[in-house]
């Protein structure tokens, strides 16, 4: 490691709400040495983005003067600097990206004219120099024919390439230190893993350093030196990245990692954080985790922790490792294994055989239909009671449009949905309605699901009254009650407004209102993906519990690969509107066939480096839908086509008795 | 009834109506008349009271208003629109007078004047009564134009005679004037800051009683913003406003403080008798425009598909033939239709206030298009939102959808409109009268001051007044509305809130 490039001593950024001053970030102290890569870990709502935000001092309006503190870029304190003078550090010297590749391009600009502004701007490059330069940052960052997407615009774009663009505009001004804060999350993983190879060819080339903000263990696993976690605006733990996924110290940064959940934790509830992170409109006189911490003792509560320097360069702050203070930790509890109690039924509670959604596409003034895009195009699968089948697939595969059209919610162009042995295409809406009890839906974002103007138990009592649950007021209210705590609230909350909860909460009662009704197949749309992993393991605990207690059977759409392992029974994988490969989720996890399957697991970046399989990496971005490709529709992708997959869609074929597979590669 | 316990500002207004009510029929025994706008009018009170006791207890609401409260300029615009609503609701309780008749009568019956009278009117009356002979300029003693005047000894003299009422108390007017409203015009505003300390005493006062403080600490708390509500601005726009009225009721029995207008009357009458005219356009137009603008609106949204196309057509339409075309063609029928059945009207008050609702009626029909798009829009994308396909999900019907997602998440917007569309309005009376579609000649408007204001434009030297008053009562209005609407928006959008 050569010298410092970036330190930050002690840096302070705080907001003045009307509950008084929140110090957003606090006492934030590390060092980034020339062309590391540093993650800064930590959960939503810690700090990390307006760390990020105080090194560009891009801070919102109300906070921008409100830094204390030191941040030293080569021995240059940016903080003293005035506006004139930090603009030509950013993007010169600091570059950043962010998480939102679809905002963070100028839509009426075109992709050339963006990165030539920068180039402008910091190396006074225009005409044909700065032409030559742009089409290199394109070569650069990987974007095929780079002189015809010169001329294009951001929305000609799919988001991985519109974030090969937001990176190709960092690089432009060949920064020492690019900021990259959440730069995969938007994207699917196997665009993700697309990405961070990027990011990790480019490093090697240039020899930046980078300062990666995310949420995720694995990402960190799989791209950084050295780790700093981050709780309530606080670095609680830093270490170089082998030291601590080896040996984590803090009990918060243990937390995360168990929360994660996984093929090998099937058979045990996930460990949870309780609670919620602490309010920052206040002065701690006690470590910031005590309240939520398993080990904590009365020590924690009075004291605030200091920070503790351990051998191999591992720093922590926490009083189970300072010597000055009495130890009495609190032995953690034990997570208990629960017996899995999966009796397999073969009952199919629901079938679906091939089901197709097409969307017509109108054009013209008479709105002629021009053609469809095949949503959904010929998807046959099979629910058991009490079982959960996973749908897997990137983004716009059309998961959510199948989920959707099985319920109804979307009426299909073809096919049948058979529920309990009855067809639910042919039935009208009245017919339909009364019916609707016995499967319901729970989508991704919490914060959308709800009517924030309708008070919770209005919420949960809605379709208890649309199906005619409980016959008087006061049952349901009875009711309400009886399922606020079951979902883990308390009966207390059916007076309050959405915007009272937090996102885990929310789910709670998205979840709670599906069970009002008594269903028998829920439709789980993304459920935990726009959450927290702690929160996340709340959520797939008390599905599994209640799948336990109820037989629920799930479909559970998702693109998280470690949530399959942990929850499924059943796995569907999903390219393009059709299924390509279905079988026990040991089936695919451990044996997949299909080049997609095995390159969408291998894409995933995974926490312990030495489990990884042989690296399948995907070119491109998925073809759309309008017009799926001749033949396989995974061929152009795919790097074991052959010249029948370019000419006939393959057909089913049985590798055992739970394992289906459409790929030429295995029909006899 | 514990809410209103908490909020008793909020029966202000029905009060104040009972209230004109009550003395308006103490007043010897007064016949109430109730007009078509009247009685809108009280139900747009009555609803509003208990929209506002309905949103009390719903968070969602009672936010948005707490930041409105929280708004400087917002709650002194506030202040300048309670003076403005607080005159429009006295000018809309009408009744008879009864008859004085010397002569014992056979019958029991009562005979009334044939004349309506408002509270205001009342309130007013001297200088309602104070005409003059023609144009007077403000605080004038003397006529605006010369006149061939007989004197004691016979000769005939052309000069400026003296006016009637105006400054009448005065012997030598040339000499006394300038003393004698110096002198009114320090006790008018001696009066107003008595008016305005009283106010003040009151609320601190109540805020004392309410924090549980000595009435010296809440004065000075109030005087420096330590509360959320920033009294500070609003006790300086009602000081503001209360030396204007103490001035006013000082002055005005005695001098024409606008000067008078061609037929000889009172100018600052007129202008605040207009107040009613242009707050019941604003605000009855929009009322009538509503129910169009929301069901249509959020049906076309959600059901989508032919419901969409017929009501898109509709408006598409409506809003492609010129609206002052279809204003003028309808009010022009509705005029010819008056005249032609005079019996259906009891007296000329009534005849104007109908005349004055089909206008509402009309400007109505043709606004509520821009809403409707709106709604259609919001509830475009609303339909797709996870709550709504949720109950879609569950097999809740339709019209409940519409009732208890859509409206609800769109009631935002409808509230921004109609605020931003009723300082829209008041101008287009004033336009219209201008052109002569607008209210009945002899319902004293804006637009109707205006346009008799425009031939005195022409004269040498030139007759101000007339425009000046109406251009200075409907820009206060106007500026107010503007600024308060700009404080609810800032309150209600969702796109412009605060995290």
């Amino acid at each position: 490691m050569s010298k410092a490039l970036l330190e930050i001593k002690n840096l302070q950024t705080w907001f003045n709400t009307n509950a008084g001053r929140a110090n957003v970030v606090d006492n934030v102290s590390f060092t980034i040495h020339k062309g590391e890569t540093f993650a800064l870990l930590g959960e939503s709502g810690c700090g990390k983005s307006m760390t990020a935000l105080s090194i560009m001092q891009l801070l919102p309006r109300q906070a921008a003067k409100n830094m204390r503190g030191e941040v030293l870029l080569r021995g240059q304190d940016l903080l003293g600097l005035p506006e004139t003078a930090m603009r030509k550090v950013r993007g010169n010297q600091v570059a950043m990206i962010f998480q939102e590749p679809m905002t963070s391009l100028n839509p009426v600009m075109t992709v050339g004219d963006q990165i030539g502004e920068v180039l402008l701007k910091h190396k006074g490059l225009s005409g044909t120099a700065a032409n030559r330069r742009i089409i290199e940052l394109l070569e650069a960052v990987g974007i095929p024919a780079p002189a015809q997407r010169v001329k294009e615009y951001p929305h000609q774009l799919s988001g991985g390439m519109k974030q090969r663009i937001m990176i190709a505009i960092a690089l432009a001004g060949e920064p020492d230190l690019l900021i990259a804060d959440e730069p995969t999350t938007a994207l699917d993983v196997t665009i993700q893993a697309q990405v961070l190879d990027l990011l990790r060819k480019l490093q090697k080339e240039t020899g930046m350093a980078v300062l990666m903000i995310t949420h995720d263990l694995a990402v960190v696993s799989e791209m950084v030196d050295s780790v700093a976690v981050m709780y309530a605006g606080e670095i609680v733990e830093t270490a170089e990245r082998d030291e601590f996924f080896n040996n984590p110290q803090h009990p918060y940064s243990k937390k995360l990692f168990e929360a994660l959940p996984g093929m090998d934790k099937r058979e045990e509830e996930l460990s949870i954080i309780p609670g919620t992170v602490p309010t920052l409109a206040q002065t701690f006189q006690q470590c910031r985790f005590a309240d939520r911490c398993d080990s904590a003792w009365d020590v924690c509560h009075q004291q605030v922790p200091q920070w503790i320097e351990l051998p191999n360069q591992h720093g922590v702050r926490c009083h189970l490792y300072d010597t000055q203070v009495q130890q009495h930790p609190v032995a953690p509890v034990q997570v208990e294994k629960v017996s899995a109690g999966s009796s397999k039924t073969s009952e199919a509670l629901l079938s679906v055989s091939d089901l197709k959604v097409h969307f017509p596409i109108h054009k013209g003034l008479l709105k002629r239909t021009a053609g469809y895009v095949y949503a959904v195009d010929g998807v046959s699968l099979e629910v058991t009671k009490g079982q959960t089948l996973a749908l897997v697939g990137e983004s716009g595969c059309g998961k959510t449009t199948l989920g959707k059209g099985i319920l109804q919610l979307i009426r299909p162009t073809n096919g049948s949905v058979k529920f309990n042995e009855l067809e639910l295409t042919s039935l009208s809406q009245a017919e339909l309605r009364s019916r609707r009890k016995d499967f319901q839906i729970i989508f991704q974002d919490p914060f959308s699901s709800m009517n924030t103007r309708m008070m919770v138990g209005d919420i949960i009592e809605e379709g208890m009254i649309a199906q005619g649950i409980g016959k008087t007021e006061q049952d349901r209210k009875e009711r309400v009650a009886q399922l606020l705590k079951q979902v883990g609230l308390r009966p207390e909350h059916r007076n309050r407004y959405p915007h009272e909860f937090s996102g885990g909460q929310r789910q709670r009662v998205c979840v709670a209102r599906s069970l009002a009704v008594n269903p028998k197949l829920i439709v789980c749309d993304e459920p935990t993906s726009a959450l927290d992993v702690s929160v996340q393991a709340q959520i797939l605990n008390l599905l599994k519990d209640l799948q336990k207690q109820y037989q629920l059977a799930y479909l559970f759409i998702t693109h998280n690969i470690s949530v399959v392992a942990y929850l499924a029974d059943d796995v569907a994988v999903m390219y393009l509107g059709r299924i390509v490969e279905r079988g026990s989720v040991k089936d695919i996890l451990e044996g997949a066939k299909h080049p997609y399957t095995r390159a969408l697991l291998s894409a995933v970046p995974s926490i312990d480096k030495d489990s990884r399989q042989q690296i399948l990496r995907l070119e491109g971005d998925p073809p759309s839908p309008i017009n799926p490709p001749q033949g396989c529709h995974f061929h152009p992708r795919c790097p074991e086509a052959h010249d029948i997959c370019r000419h006939s869609y393959p057909r089913n074929s049985r590798i055992s008795d739970s394992h289906e597979v459409s790929c030429h590669l295995y029909t006899t | 009834m514990k809410l209103l316990k908490r909020h008793p500002f909020l029966m202000l207004s029905p009060v104040l109506v009972v209230l004109s009510w009550g003395v308006g029929i103490a007043y010897s025994g007064a016949k109430p008349v109730f007009l078509w706008t009247d009685i809108l009018v009280y139900l747009l009170i009555l609803s509003i009271s208990l929209f506002a006791i309905s949103s009390l207890d719903k968070e969602h609401l009672r936010d948005p208003w707490r930041q409105v409260v929280r708004h400087k300029m917002g709650m002194a615009s506030l202040v300048v629109l309670f003076f403005y609503i607080c005159i429009g609701l006295l000018d809309a309780v009408h009744f008879q007078l009864p008859q004085h008749n010397d002569k014992p009568t056979n019958t029991h019956e009562k005979i009334y004047e044939a004349e309506v009278l408002s509270v205001l009117d009342i309130l007013l009356t001297p200088i309602r009564v104070h005409y003059e002979k023609t144009y007077s300029a403000p605080f004038a003693t003397h006529l605006f134009t010369k006149e061939t005047v007989e004197k004691a000894d016979g000769t005939q003299m052309r000069e400026f005679p003296r006016l009637k009422y105006g400054g009448e108390h005065l012997k030598n007017p040339d000499t006394d004037k300038f003393g004698d409203i110096a002198t009114k015009s320090f006790i008018g505003l001696l009066l107003g800051l008595l008016i305005w300390s009283v106010i003040t005493f009151i609320i601190g006062f109540a805020y004392s009683r309410h924090k549980q403080m000595g009435f010296l600490q809440s004065i000075k708390t109030i005087l420096h913003n330590q509360y959320d509500v920033p009294w500070r601005v609003i006790l300086l726009t009602l000081l503001v406003m209360c030396l204007l009225t103490g001035f006013a009721i000082v002055l005005a029995p005695y001098y024409h403080i606008l000067g008078t207008d061609k037929v000889g009357e009172d100018v600052f009458f007129e202008s605040l008798k207009s107040i009613h005219t242009g707050l019941v356009i604003g605000t009855l137009s929009t009322l009538i425009m509503l129910p169009f603008a929301i069901l249509l609106g959020i049906t076309a949204g959600y059901f989508k598909g032919w419901v969409d196309d017929v009501i898109q057509y509709i408006y598409t339409t409506l809003n492609s033939i010129p609206g002052v075309l279809l204003i003028a063609a309808s009010v022009l029928m509705i005029q010819v239709y008056m005249a032609n059945n005079p019996e259906m009207f009891a007296n000329d008050a009534a005849r104007a206030d109908a005349r004055l609702f089909f206008l509402c009626v009309i400007l109505g029909i043709t606004s509520w298009t821009g809403l409707c798009r709106l709604l259609r829009g919001e509830a475009l994308k609303l339909s797709e939102v996870d709550y709504v396909q949720a109950a879609q999900a569950f097999g809740v019907s339709n019209f409940k959808i519409l009732w208890r997602h859509i409206q609800p998440n769109v009631m935002h917007i409808v509230l921004i409109m109609v605020v931003l569309d009723f300082s829209g309005l008041v101008l287009a009376e004033a336009v219209l009268s201008y052109v002569g579609v607008g209210v009945d000649p002899t319902m004293n408007s804006w637009g109707n001051m205006i346009n008799s204001a425009r031939l005195e434009m022409a004269r040498e030297p030139i007759v101000w007044w007339s425009l000046f008053a109406a251009f200075i009562f409907m820009f206060a209005l106007v500026l107010a509305a503007n600024l308060f609407s700009d404080a609810v928006r800032d309150a209600f959008d969702p796109r412009l809130r605060k995290q």
